[in-house]
């Protein structure tokens, strides 16, 4: 019987051909290899040379196949014959559906281009879908940040030039203590899963802030089970230990932060909390040499970060003290604060300790000589080896924005930032606020915009409200209600629309965000907000245009559907415009390519915007003549000039294809990409691979390959001024004044040094009768991970379960048979199943997001376990606050930026008569796409 | 009934790091992106768009909980594939001689064209971790990616398993534990690497490195500890005039 057995050592062909291209199952942009057989994709690995996954792939990028190959796609443009949501479709031609579109399109350019709301979701191609928005003239344009984590994001901008993940990464060749908080599985994940691999393997120590035990903190060595929403309080006690212990870096505060910065302390002037300027407007520092003000960016000037001075009768003190005298009171001593955190005051003062420690008895140095932006000279690099990372879990909350500032500043008060062993950007980052663009609204009949729809404002003059107070936008950003949403509020445009409020709009268009169920807060009620007709029977929101390349819950909603292809089958560009792919020591960009031909009558969605930017007659998108200017968006890539020399693609630029960074548009760049494996590198010289803000080595690298024209130092910001700005304001200075109703908002929550305050939700309801915390997040195995419903990764994870913590399942008597529950928000109420978990928080439930489907959707069977057993927490979260009786209902998001506060829910729980279905249970709707094959052996052909 | 061979001249096998793997599932979906289209017939699924999809993998990753004598309850990803055993109850147990170890390097197969799926082989592997595929109706187990890391048609650097190709944390790693050199060998000597249920008497190949001890000290140990810092103002002073 031998002679059937495997020979020896079998060596079979693996494929036909190997195609590298970038993975689009999450939004991590790894480099993958897509080998095919018979024209079939076969196989799926990670590029080894890729600097993003450096070979490895995660679960997701090993299911691409199914994603790929999905009963679900959708496979001509669609134009709905039956009520919205029932999934009743007409197949249309692309000619068809541009007629449609532009039906609505043209006459709302032509008269208000506001009337058009177009939200484009995951979208990893914003500086083009931007650059077709503001060409089409509508203020209201963003992605899906806003309800993701753009608390971390502006945060971070704010604070140092950039946050965590695509602005930057910890060292992990160096870093010695690896920290950790919230839900972070999110984004950079196979990154930080080969980052933690390497420090485990060096005997680094990593340590878990997060009430749930699960992923990484699984194998944290010390986890830290917290409250949620009390991470800002956490950060500022160990802030409180490590000022009063002395364990902060001087020298790196007073060369490389605003530390020095004088601040007016006088509360009864009229620029308290501003900096004294001279009449240049240049910042002003007591120079230690002295004793009197002086430019703070003057050569050999060394800012006294203590004291005071008096000038003109006014008193100014050094941010730094400002700063040490806040949080050194008691309010935030460990003693204090533990309880609320749920956590022991030695464990936070321990925790702070070993912060000091590795940060300053275990520092590194490297001898690389540099020069910095005074014209100093170095010998050798300084490293603090500790890091942090942290992601949606202390963002989505109300007091978001300040708990990541607050994280940002111990980073900064540590010394960790951007040196060997600690956190380090990736170009195009380091870039202040003030590098950013001004959010624009202004719009004409038939003009594109006056500007970029989103930025950073840098005080009151920036926001996009009119005369009377109302929002320019349709998603309120940049208003009183939250001033710096630099991300936007997609998560509040249906219901804004819905409403009316601040305006009516014509034509909803939306791209890869599923806002009719998992994606938006208050599923059921936004799904009656789509459904609603207006007393003549037409519906509210007039025409919903939207662009998916599977059959989502979104979908059914549409009244036109424009088919988007696989990952597989389109053009991309991860560009250095947008959010590139780079590293700490270099800037990288990558491209997607059609590695197969789509079998469907399906255009990327890009190359769809072409073809109807044309058709409206778009600037930018018709030549002189008034024909089509870009074939398809490939063809975008490569011609496409943004500044002279700088394009999407800072790859093999020039007619030969040698130059980087800034060179003329390359017709054979793509060809260039596609051999040299999908992407373009450029390293960082040795000596410009840290202190890059302040490292003239590094500003001139950065010139040099076009992330920027001219040289720009800055310093990071401890005391933010723009907040300062804001509260002012509120406090009756200038005249831009916020709405009565919201001043004492402002005032409580817009502060210039970080403050922790209870978030809303929980401030507002009865803590008895909703005493629980209610979490989600996705598994690793699917975060970002949109569509499908792949059929490899619904085994793993295909319905989801309510963990509580075992005082809970005692209390209420749970059992493995008996454990259906009510969950009840002061919103709604849903039915599910729930499980014992004890490595968690004894006040949080949780659950896995997402898996909850509805039926119908999906190409899934009516009865798939994720229609039955599956749930999602979305229904009980509102994106409004319960009434506060003083008749306005407040978003459900942070004050400062408008992020949705996802993790402020509270819940309690009782127990539901076993057996499902969970609930709401909402009714099937006709699938467009037919049901999925009973059974599959995929590879049988090969 | 099959025999063992007396002994192989290599043992390969996998040591897989407790410590590291976060639970990503990533060699769960690689491995069977890989063998569902090379050795053997498919890894099918049956219903895979239905109610309750469930098909065939060689590698599954179990998430459970460990309650320790004192402190904080731990979370435990625990990956599971075949351990390739010395004394391999499932190769004796086969009826048709299908299932067999290599005496070359200790592999454990099944062949399938002699493989009748009688399932006594699953039944009496104690870790589970042999699946029948039920379209096919034939035995499937991980073949330590048999056809990978001896195939000359990938870059040598690509020879070993996808699980191992692809785990993101570097929590599994491959080598021949019949020599006491090699990587995995120097690992589960650094590390107490341990056998899974050793009583069980299958001496498997595959080790586990064990998690290394955690939230040490514990709160209780805390308890009581002074770490109170002193001195902030002195010290301010003293340390500008030291830059």
């Amino acid at each position: 019987m031998t002679d059937t057995k495997v020979a020896a050592r079998p060596s079979p062909k693996v494929s036909d051909e190997v195609r590298k291209t970038t993975c689009y199952m999450c939004a991590c942009r790894c480099g993958i290899n897509v080998h095919l057989e018979n024209g079939k994709v076969k196989y799926i690995e990670g590029n080894r040379d890729h600097p993003v996954n450096q070979g490895v792939l995660c679960a997701k990028g090993s299911a691409g196949i199914m994603q790929h190959y999905a009963p679900s796609r959708l496979r001509t443009p669609l134009k709905r014959v039956g009520p919205r949501g029932s999934g009743e479709f007409e197949e249309i031609s692309w000619d068809e559906a541009y007629e449609i579109a532009a039906s609505w399109l043209k006459p709302i350019r032509d008269t208000d281009p506001s009337k058009l709301a177009f939200f484009t979701g995951r979208d990893q191609s914003q500086s083009f879908t931007s650059f077709w928005a503001q060409a089409f003239g509508t203020p209201n344009y963003a992605a899906h940040g806003g309800f993701c984590s753009v608390n971390m994001a502006a945060a971070g901008i704010y604070t140092m030039g950039g946050a965590f993940w695509e602005f930057g990464q910890p060292d992990w060749d160096r870093t010695k203590l690896f920290m950790i908080f919230g839900v972070a599985e999110d984004h950079d994940s196979n990154p930080i899963k080969i980052g933690l691999g390497k420090l485990k393997s060096r005997g680094g120590k990593v340590i878990g802030v997060n009430p749930i035990r699960s992923g990484y903190n699984a194998v944290a060595d010390d986890w830290i089970g917290i409250t949620p929403g009390t991470d800002g309080l956490f950060i500022l006690s160990m802030i409180h230990e490590l000022l009063k212990a002395g364990k902060v870096d001087l020298n790196y505060l007073s060369r490389y932060t605003n530390a020095g910065f004088l601040v007016d302390a006088n509360e009864d002037s009229a620029e308290y909390g501003l900096f004294l300027r001279d009449k240049d407007g240049t910042p002003q520092v007591i120079d230690r040499a002295t004793g009197k003000p002086a430019k703070y960016d003057a050569k050999g000037v060394k800012p006294d970060l203590a004291g005071h001075i008096r000038k003109g009768g006014i008193t100014y003190k050094p941010a730094f003290q400002l700063l040490a005298e806040k949080y050194l009171d008691a309010q935030y001593a460990p003693e204090t604060i533990a309880a609320q955190c749920g956590l022991t005051p030695e464990k936070i003062k321990a925790t702070a300790a070993e912060l000091a420690r590795v940060a300053f008895d275990e520092e590194i140095t490297l001898d690389v000589e540099w020069t910095d932006w005074k014209g100093e000279k170095h010998k050798t690099m300084t490293g603090r080896p500790v890091s942090f990372h942290a992601m949606r879990g202390i963002s989505a909350h109300s007091n978001g924005f300040q708990t990541c500032r607050a994280l940002h500043i111990l980073q900064i008060l540590l010394g960790s930032v951007e040196v060997p062993g600690g956190f380090r950007f990736k170009p195009p980052y380091p870039k202040p606020p003030e590098a950013h663009p001004k959010p624009h609204a202004g719009f004409a009949a038939g003009k594109p915009l006056d500007g970029p729809h989103l930025g950073y404002p840098m005080g009151p003059e920036h926001l996009l409200i009119n005369e009377d107070g109302s929002a320019k936008r349709i998603d309120k950003a940049f208003t009183w209600e939250n001033p710096y949403s630099a991300h936007g509020l997609m998560h509040m445009v249906i219901s804004n629309a819905h409403a009316g409020d601040p305006y009516k709009i014509d034509t909803l268009f939306m791209y890869m965000a599923n806002m009719a169920w998992n994606s938006t807060m208050n599923t059921t009620e936004v799904i009656k907000m789509l459904t609603d007709t207006d007393e003549n029977g037409d519906y509210v929101i007039p025409h919903f245009i939207y662009s998916d390349a599977y059959s989502s819950e979104t979908v059914a909603f549409a009244d036109l559907v424009l088919p988007d292809t696989t990952y597989l089958e389109r053009h991309d560009c991860i560009s250095l415009l947008d959010r590139p792919i780079c590293e700490a020591e270099a800037a990288a960009d990558s491209i997607r390519w059609p590695v197969v031909e789509p079998d469907r009558d399906v255009k990327g969605f890009q190359s769809a915007l072409c073809d109807l930017g044309a058709k409206l007659g778009l600037p930018g998108f018709v030549n002189d003549d008034g024909s089509q200017k870009y074939a398809d968006y490939a063809d975008y890539i490569v011609s496409h000039e943004r500044r002279p020399g700088v394009g999407p693609l800072a790859g093999f630029r020039g007619p030969d294809g040698d130059k980087n960074g800034r060179g003329e548009p390359n017709p054979n760049q793509l060809e260039k990409y596609i051999e040299n494996g999908g992407f373009w590198i450029n390293h960082i010289p040795e000596n410009a691979q840290f202190y890059k803000p302040w490292n003239q080595h590094y500003q001139d690298w950065a010139v040099e390959i076009g992330l920027f024209d001219a040289a720009a130092p800055y310093v990071f910001n401890l005391w933010l001024e723009p907040m300062r700005k804001l509260q002012r304001a509120a406090e009756g200075h200038g005249d831009i004044q916020p709405p009565d109703h919201l001043r004492d908002r402002v005032k409580a929550t817009m502060t210039p040094l970080p403050e922790w305050y209870e978030p809303f939700e929980e401030a507002q309801v009865d803590k008895d009768e909703y005493p629980i915390h209610a979490l989600t997040q996705r598994p690793m195995h699917m975060y970002h991970s949109w569509g499908s419903q792949n059929a490899w990764l619904r085994q793993i994870t295909g319905v989801n379960k309510l963990y509580i913590p075992g005082k809970i399942w005692d209390e209420k008597g749970f059992s493995e048979d008996d454990n259906w529950a009510y969950v009840t928000s002061t919103h709604g109420k849903i039915k599910c199943q729930v499980a014992r978990m004890d490595a968690l928080n004894e006040n949080t439930v949780w659950t896995w997001n997402a898996i909850g489907k509805k039926r119908g959707a999906w190409a899934l069977s009516e009865d798939a376990q994720e229609a039955t057993k599956g749930f999602l927490l979305n229904h009980l979260i509102n994106e409004l606050l319960p009434p506060k009786g003083d008749g306005r209902r407040w978003a459900n998001s942070d004050p400062v930026t408008g992020q949705a506060a996802w993790f402020d829910l509270r819940v309690k729980i009782e127990k539901a008569p076993p057996n499902g279905p969970s609930e709401p249970a909402h009714p099937a709707h006709k699938s467009p796409v037919g049901q999925g094959p009973k059974d599959i052996a995929y590879g049988e052909e090969f | 009934m099959t025999t063992l061979p007396a002994s192989t001249e290599k043992k390969l096998g996998l040591a897989i790091d407790l410590d590291t793997c976060v639970g990503c599932h990533a060699c769960v979906v690689n491995c069977k992106e890989w063998n569902t289209s090379n050795y053997g017939v498919p890894l099918s699924d049956e219903d895979a768009y239905g109610a309750e999809p469930h098909g065939s993998f060689l590698n599954r990753v179990h998430t459970f909980e460990a309650q320790p004598a004192s402190g904080c309850s731990q979370t435990i990803h625990f990956p599971k594939s075949c351990l390739h055993c010395e004394d391999a109850p499932c190769v004796t147990v086969c009826p048709t001689g299908a299932s067999y170890k290599r005496s070359e390097d200790g592999i454990v197969l099944v062949n399938e064209n002699d493989c009748m799926g009688c399932g006594l082989c699953a039944w009496a592997c104690p870790y589970g971790a042999r699946e029948l595929d039920a379209l096919a109706g034939v035995m499937k187990k991980c073949t330590l990616c048999v056809d990978r890391i001896y195939n000359e048609n990938i870059p040598e650097e690509d020879r070993v398993p996808a699980c191992v190709r692809t785990c993101p944390a570097g929590a599994r790693h491959f080598g021949d534990f019949s020599d006491p050199n090699s990587n995995v060998s120097k690992l589960v000597a650094e590390r107490g690497g341990i056998d899974l249920m050793p009583e069980m008497g299958t001496k498997p190949v595959n080790k586990y490195l064990p998690p290394r001890p955690k939230d040490v000290p514990s709160d209780e140990q805390l308890n009581g500890q002074n770490t109170e810092p002193k001195g902030f103002l002195a010290w301010l002073d003293k340390a500008l005039e030291a830059i």
